[in-house]
């Protein structure tokens, strides 16, 4: 076993254990920070990959961005910080049931997969993820039609938020 | 192979060592600096009773901090209690992990470079760092249970968010003015103009947005002393306390460095390529010139009112970003196309206009809401 499977093993089952607490704890502070956690996890593994952009962004975007939106809500929204009431209602089994199965499925469909087996190749030298991503994103023959697509469609969902909580009548945001 | 792979990492411990040390100490002297220049500032002494100076004030006040009994509220939540300053702390220090403190240098037969990280997403890196520095703050508001502590850990995460964008936005500036997001390249694309020349207006958004990061004066509203009696950590005591003092002042120190990188030339300084150690010494006056700044600021300028902040940030600084940003790229992409440098020194003039028509627009709206009319 070399030292990237330990450390890839660990990172593994500290993102797990974090998104199992997430879920199992009952205060909602603590389950928003066990989701930093999962999170945090998520871009060590990129790291791990190579992927030293991605995992930059999943750190600024979901770590501080996100989550501390969700940690912000919960301070502010919740009175009593612990969740009463059942953690299951009475369809548990058949989550239970898709989550094994679509474990099985991923499983078999990656066994036939031959990329799976195979150890990834180094870059070549003098190459830069960094401008090849951003070429792609802004070119017409890459991506520049869903990337825009997708920044009017995040203006939109801005735009739409302020008009819901702006509030005509006082001039104010609604109080 | 494996000798080698034992040096390398021999060479980080010691280099991360050093940042952390000079961090730390750096932190103790710069809260002896800045009672010092504030003590002058204000006409009065300051601290000079422990050592010649005082120099040794620093000490005597880690030794009291460390002595002092800690006090957990009631109804605390412990753990997060426990650990926000810690989170607090974490940040301030690996953010430095990708400051370039010199060229390389080469000792004992082989070349060091005198950074710890050489991160080709560097820049990207300091966002994310700098994003996540605001986790502590909040985390202590809330866990204290205490309406004034939380109530500084919210102001703290609207403040850091709101002004996170300008921050980002002037960060894209230098990013496209060196065309490179690693901190040596931005660096080195400022041998023969610093960027403070190109983009001053830049500088000073990234300036007033790192102030409001680091929760200095006039930006101090999560520490409010009149409003919320210290804010966020009003109810630590102790080594905990020291700790949030300590993160805020590295932060501080860390700010200096990164606008001393992006804007200011960083290690570059005459005859630094003849003697490679002198780009530290560069760096560290360069940063000594910044926090002096910061103090300066301090001394000088009141606390703003908090809905003002708010408004400066949404409505002022990010729009004037953006037109920095656009101004710089358009500059860029035409001096390319046409290659007339003209176009290139078109940055710094249309830069400084908008920020004049900005500098106007605050007044004016100012005068309004004094007097009622213009």
């Amino acid at each position: 076993m070399t030292g990237e499977q330990i450390v890839f093993l660990v990172v593994a089952f500290v993102t797990l254990f974090a998104g199992l607490m997430v879920v199992t704890t009952r205060n909602l502070v603590h389950a928003a920070l066990w989701l930093v956690a999962a999170l945090f996890g998520v871009a060590v593994t990129y790291v791990i990959l190579h992927a030293n952009f991605l995992a930059v962004v999943q750190v600024v975007v979901y770590i501080g961005a996100i989550a501390i939106l969700f940690i912000f809500a919960v301070m502010l929204t919740r009175r009593d910080m612990r969740d009463q009431g059942p953690q299951m209602n009475k369809n548990w089994w058949f989550g239970a049931v898709l989550a094994v199965l679509t474990f099985g499925g991923l499983y078999f469909l990656l066994q036939g997969w031959e990329g799976m087996t195979k150890t990834a190749t180094s870059y070549p030298v003098g190459f830069d993820a960094i401008s090849e991503l951003g070429n792609a994103l802004v070119s017409p023959a890459g991506y520049v039609l869903p990337f825009e697509v997708a920044s009017v469609l995040l203006v939109a969902a801005l735009v739409g938020a302020v008009y819901v909580a702006f509030n005509p009548r006082n001039g104010n945001s609604g109080k | 192979m494996m000798l080698s792979d034992w040096t390398l990492w021999l060479e980080w411990l010691i280099k991360s060592l050093v940042v952390t040390f000079g961090l730390l100490t750096g932190f103790a002297y710069l809260t002896w600096y800045e009672r010092r220049a504030l003590a002058r500032i204000q006409a009065r002494i300051g601290p000079n009773r422990a050592g010649p100076q005082g120099l040794l004030q620093p000490i005597a006040d880690a030794i009291k901090l460390i002595f002092k009994e800690e006090l957990v509220p009631a109804k605390a939540d412990k753990t997060l209690f426990f650990w926000a300053p810690v989170i607090t702390m974490i940040p301030s220090l690996i953010i430095a992990a990708v400051i370039p403190w010199g060229p390389a240098i080469e000792m004992f037969g082989r070349v060091i470079r005198l950074s710890i990280a050489d991160l080709n997403v560097g820049v990207l890196y300091l966002m994310s760092i700098a994003s996540i520095a605001v986790y502590g703050i909040v985390l202590a508001g809330w866990s204290s249970n205490n309406k004034y502590a939380m109530l500084g850990g919210l102001r703290s995460s609207a403040q850091m968010i709101s002004y996170e964008l300008a921050l980002g936005l002037s960060f894209a500036t230098s990013i496209i003015l060196a065309n490179s997001m690693r901190m040596l390249d931005i660096v080195e694309a400022q041998r023969n103009l610093w960027f403070v020349v190109v983009q001053p207006v830049g500088a000073v958004i990234f300036w007033i947005a790192t102030l409001a990061e680091v929760n200095r004066a006039p930006f101090d509203m999560p520490e409010a002393e009149q409003e919320l009696t210290a804010g966020y950590h009003a109810e630590y005591s102790g080594m905990k306390f020291a700790l949030f003092f300590m993160a805020e002042y590295q932060k501080m120190i860390v700010v200096s460095a990164i606008l001393a990188t992006l804007y200011f030339g960083g290690y570059l300084g005459p005859f630094v390529d003849r003697f490679p150690w002198l780009g530290p010494i560069y760096m560290i006056i360069k940063i000594v010139i910044l926090l002096f700044v910061m103090i300066w600021v301090r001394a000088t300028w009141p606390r703003i009112r908090y809905d003002r902040l708010m408004a400066f940030g949404w409505k002022i600084l990010l729009p004037l970003s953006l037109a920095i940003a656009f101004i710089t790229a358009t500059g860029i992409l035409l001096a390319d196309l046409s290659g007339n440098p003209l176009y290139f020194w078109a940055i710094p003039v249309v830069s400084v206009l908008a920020g004049l028509f900005t500098v106007a627009v605050i007044y004016r709206e100012l005068r309004r809401k004094a007097y009622g009319r213009v």
